[in-house]
């Protein structure tokens, strides 16, 4: 093992901010986009299986 | 009728790939965490400290991963714009469409993590040279590229537009990869290259060839998801999708 205490590999020998700044912005970004992509595919789902509601009752009216 | 038949059997159309692409995805997702823990491990607690950038150096593990698949997303994407305005594909400008965002994230990270190595490594967050200028105008091409798109409103103009947009860019690809041999620049050679053993060691290579798989398995994961809402939102008046299981519940 290269580290000798957990303090040490978040220190990442002085070059910290640098390193977790850079797998910090890629996980959150990574997190985000696959929710975002979610969300926008459930939100299609919604809006077609209220379109097809609609249409249901519209048959139903006549 | 027999056009919805041969329709059916055909693998690019919207209304096969729709449901192919929902079996995909779990198992992309499954190779990125496979690819990904593997790789961090390598990366944090495998590869030894760099003789000459301490512990700086390994933002390289997510900086070439992210630079590499902003270059080949971008292929990617100009090669389903070209084949849509080729042969006038349904799916080609969907896939275009659905790469697009994950490309422009993959060039933000690129610059990201490029700034903050830059600036222990080299005192600037940012320098003029010809490799981060011309990885900034990728950024700008798929900026470019989605903002063209979204400001017009038939999805089929939108996409022969675009594809021009794409196809004209992919000159910037060869200008980025070869940018470090042509000009004098601050920015490092390539640590790999296919004509010459890398310049680096064995650990700090495989940590980074796992990663830059990671990276490769999310963009085709997460761009299939996306994909899958593009053809939705275009095929909203066609049957199947009226036909839909998640559609009639």
């Amino acid at each position: 093992m290269i580290w000798n205490s957990p303090a040490e590999f978040f220190a990442m020998g002085g070059y910290g901010l640098y390193v977790w700044g850079s797998f910090g912005a890629c996980v959150l970004f990574m997190v985000a986009e696959p929710i975002m992509a979610a969300r926008r595919h459930k939100q299609i789902l919604r809006t077609l299986r209220r379109a097809r509601i609609a249409e249901d009752l519209d048959k139903e009216a006549k | 009728m027999s056009n919805r038949l041969i329709n059916w059997f055909k693998f690019a159309s919207p209304q096969s790939f729709y449901p192919l692409a929902g079996k995909m995805i779990p198992w992309f997702w499954a190779l990125t965490a496979v690819f990904g823990i593997a790789g961090l491990w390598l990366s944090f607690f495998v590869a030894p400290t760099d003789a000459v950038q301490g512990e700086g150096y390994r933002i390289i593990f997510i900086h070439v991963p992210a630079s590499w698949m902003s270059m080949f997303i971008y292929l990617v994407m100009a090669a389903w714009a070209g084949l849509g305005l080729a042969l006038n594909t349904r799916l080609s400008g969907m896939m275009a469409q659905a790469l697009a965002p994950t490309g422009a994230l993959m060039a933000f990270l690129s610059l990201w993590t490029g700034a903050l190595w830059g600036k222990p490594m080299w005192g600037a967050w940012w320098v003029w040279d010809a490799r981060l200028t011309s990885e900034l105008i990728l950024f700008f091409l798929y900026i470019g590229f989605i903002a063209l798109q979204a400001a017009i409103d038939d999805p089929r103009r939108a996409d022969k537009a675009g594809a021009i947009l794409a196809l004209v860019g992919v000159v910037n690809i060869p200008i980025i990869y070869f940018s470090v041999k042509w000009w004098n620049t601050l920015h490092q050679g390539a640590s790999v290259s296919l004509t010459k053993s890398p310049s680096m060691a064995q650990t700090m290579l495989w940590g980074m060839l796992l990663m830059a798989l990671a990276f490769w398995m999310y963009s085709i994961a997460v761009a299939l998801m996306r994909v899958r809402a593009i053809i939705l939102e275009r095929e909203t008046h066609t049957e199947w999708v009226k036909e839909l299981e998640a559609v009639k519940r």
